[in-house]
């Protein structure tokens, strides 16, 4: 009567296959659904472009949240609410204002990607590797400490914006506001290959991740080098985050639906479940959002709009039922 | 052996122990013993490195902690804190099983699920054992923390303050399985104590701490007397004796 193995692992393996069904049968129907006489090759690539665009940012917003999630200890945060974009945003501003609109247009999309990324995961992991490490403790204080440095890497970037002039702005702003309609496609390439090794880098942390759950002490007394793993972990973090803000731009509140629908449906607390899940549903969501709203409702620009009310709505849902942990 | 060499400790600037040299014999139970705030658990976490250590040398049966890689540590010695908190939603087996890392790191083979088992069965969780932890009562969840810790199967357990939370008959039923791997295993292990009758009863060398120094040390009879437990915690107390041992008194 004593189970010898940990319960059972079919729940989550049905749940895992029914939302690769899922996504499998909205992302036929975003390419294949009204598709007219003319072109249609050329309708399909930017179809599959942008299909590829969003599958991206749904996976890397999805893991990111559940790996930042964990490293937190609690359910109400994202990477994007601790200032994680805003940081991405402001590296960004800054290096258009060094390089000058010449310099920053002149340089491939992708040697300047990646070192942009080479940057952020630097900073994010010096940054938010101390204050998780000291701070983890006090939940409140984390998020306000989250809170007011997102806000200060908005201000800075935005100061930055106003003193440089209009036609570097203009590249700059891009960058800074979150639309799933006009994607980056000229990063898909890059951003592509730096989200799949990130990922395959967090699922080879799954195991590590599952005991770093479980707490700071419980870690370290089983011999989890706590430290090595908060910062190889908050490195990813900030990869996929770059990566879906350089393609979309920032996205605050979206990363909460995922991790929650991915904790919800799964009821797992194990990493090897819960980040293929928080992905698949990452991407489902959008595509299917993106779907509804540009093929069906004419509203092409909205879902960012709506994926954001909802997420907000439910932050603040989580808040005052008081469920920090 | 657990060897503590002029270890001190601060805490933001304050001192919280001061030079603390002392042995916890192996193949012994070790009670620490002392008012709130003495510093036990601070001791106890330094041992386990949950703690860096400031000043002085620990080793733990011969593994010095600050040069021993962690992971190999967390084959000699298993450490439960004082707060037990997880913030992921876990089922007791599951939670109990994590006790084995140390030796799979992930892959775990027939021997560490029969190794989880019997800690279940020895703390007698079976009928809890696919409830959440979030849905026991704060006792059935010490014993379940209690149980991860013996299924790390380590040479030495440190717990600090076990018996928080746990009822009478559970108390003892799991400081007589404490006895029982000092005795039967022959390992080492050092538990933080409120409850002196406990010490007084179930171990075999106690160190009584207060305000971050070692007051005294040794056998039960030597070390918990009248004169010492009342400078120990400033209140009067009486010791009497029962069935061969100290029985202290604190009704005033
Ligand atoms: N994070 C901290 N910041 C400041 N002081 C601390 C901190 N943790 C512990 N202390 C102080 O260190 C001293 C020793 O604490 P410790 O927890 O080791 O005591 P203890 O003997 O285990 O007490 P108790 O019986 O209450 O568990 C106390 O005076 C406490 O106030
Ligand atoms: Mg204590």
């Amino acid at each position: 009567m004593i189970p010898a193995a940990p319960p059972r692992p079919s729940r989550p393996v049905w749940v895992l296959a029914g939302l690769c069904c899922l996504l499998a049968v909205i992302s036929a129907l975003w390419m294949w659904q009204g598709l007219g006489g003319g072109n249609r090759g050329f309708v399909l690539g930017l179809r599959a472009n942008k299909l590829a665009a969003l599958a991206l940012v749904g996976v890397a917003v999805g893991v990111s949240t559940i790996m930042f999630q964990t490293i937190a200890a609690n359910r109400v945060l994202t990477p994007s609410i601790m200032g994680f974009d805003a940081l991405y945003v402001l590296l960004q501003t800054a290096l258009v204002a060094s390089l000058g609109i010449a310099g920053f247009a002149g340089l491939p999309a992708a040697a300047k990607f990646l070192s942009e990324i080479a940057l952020m995961v630097l900073l994010a992991s010096l940054l938010f590797g101390t204050l998780m490490l000291q701070g983890a403790r006090d939940i409140p204080r984390m998020i306000l400490t989250g809170v007011i440095l997102g806000v200060l890497f908005r201000s800075l970037a935005g100061f930055m914006g106003r003193v440089m002039d209009p036609a570097q702005y203009a590249v700059v702003q891009a960058a800074s506001f979150a639309s799933f309609n006009r994607v980056n496609a000229t990063l898909l390439p890059v951003a592509a290959l730096v989200t799949v090794l990130a990922v395959l880098a967090a699922w080879r942390m799954s195991a590590r991740l599952d005991v770093l759950a479980l707490g700071r002490d419980a870690a370290v007394s089983l011999g989890l080098r706590h430290r090595a793993v908060v910062i190889a972990a908050l490195s990813l973090v900030a990869l996929l985050v770059s990566v879906s803000t350089a393609v979309v731009g920032p996205v605050a509140f979206f990363g909460l639906i995922v991790a929650g629908l991915a904790h919800g449906l799964t009821r797992s607390a194990s990493h090897a479940v819960l980040l293929p899940a928080a992905g698949l549903i990452g991407a489902t969501i959008l595509i299917g959002g993106q779907w509804l709203f540009e093929r069906q409702l004419g509203q092409a620009a909205t879902l960012s709009v709506v994926v954001e009310f909802a997420g907000g709505l439910f932050f603040l849902y989580l808040l005052l039922k008081g469920r920090i942990r | 052996m657990i060897e503590i060499r002029a270890v001190s400790h601060q805490i933001a600037g304050t001192p919280i122990l001061h030079d603390i040299t002392t042995r916890l014999p192996e193949g012994r139970l070790t009670a620490l013993i002392g008012p709130n705030g003495a510093g036990k658990s601070t001791l106890l976490r330094l041992v386990g490195r949950l703690e860096p250590l400031q000043a002085g040398r620990i080793s733990v049966a011969g593994h010095d902690i600050a040069t021993t890689p962690t992971d190999r540590l967390a084959q000699v010695m298993a450490v439960l804190g004082q707060q037990t908190l997880i913030a992921s939603r876990l089922r007791l087996a599951e939670l109990v099983a994590f006790g084995r890392w140390p030796h799979h790191k992930g892959r775990p083979t027939a021997a560490d699920r029969a190794h989880v088992a019997e800690a279940i069965r020895t703390f007698a969780l079976g009928p809890l054992a696919d409830r959440f932890m979030d849905e026991l009562s704060g006792g059935q969840a010490q014993r379940a923390h209690i149980a991860m810790a013996f299924a790390q199967d380590t040479e030495w357990l440190l717990l600090d303050e076990p018996l928080n939370n746990l009822d009478m008959s559970h108390a003892r039923a799991l400081m007589a399985r404490l006895r029982a791997l000092v005795d039967q295993q022959g390992r080492g292990v050092a538990v933080v104590l409120h409850e002196v009758n406990y010490a007084a009863a179930w171990a075999d060398h106690i160190i009584a701490l207060k305000d971050g120094r070692i007051l005294a040390e040794g056998a039960p009879d030597a070390v918990l007397t009248e004169d010492l437990l009342s400078r120990l915690y400033d209140a009067p107390i009486s010791v009497g004796r029962h069935q061969g041992r100290p029985l202290v008194l604190h009704h005033a």
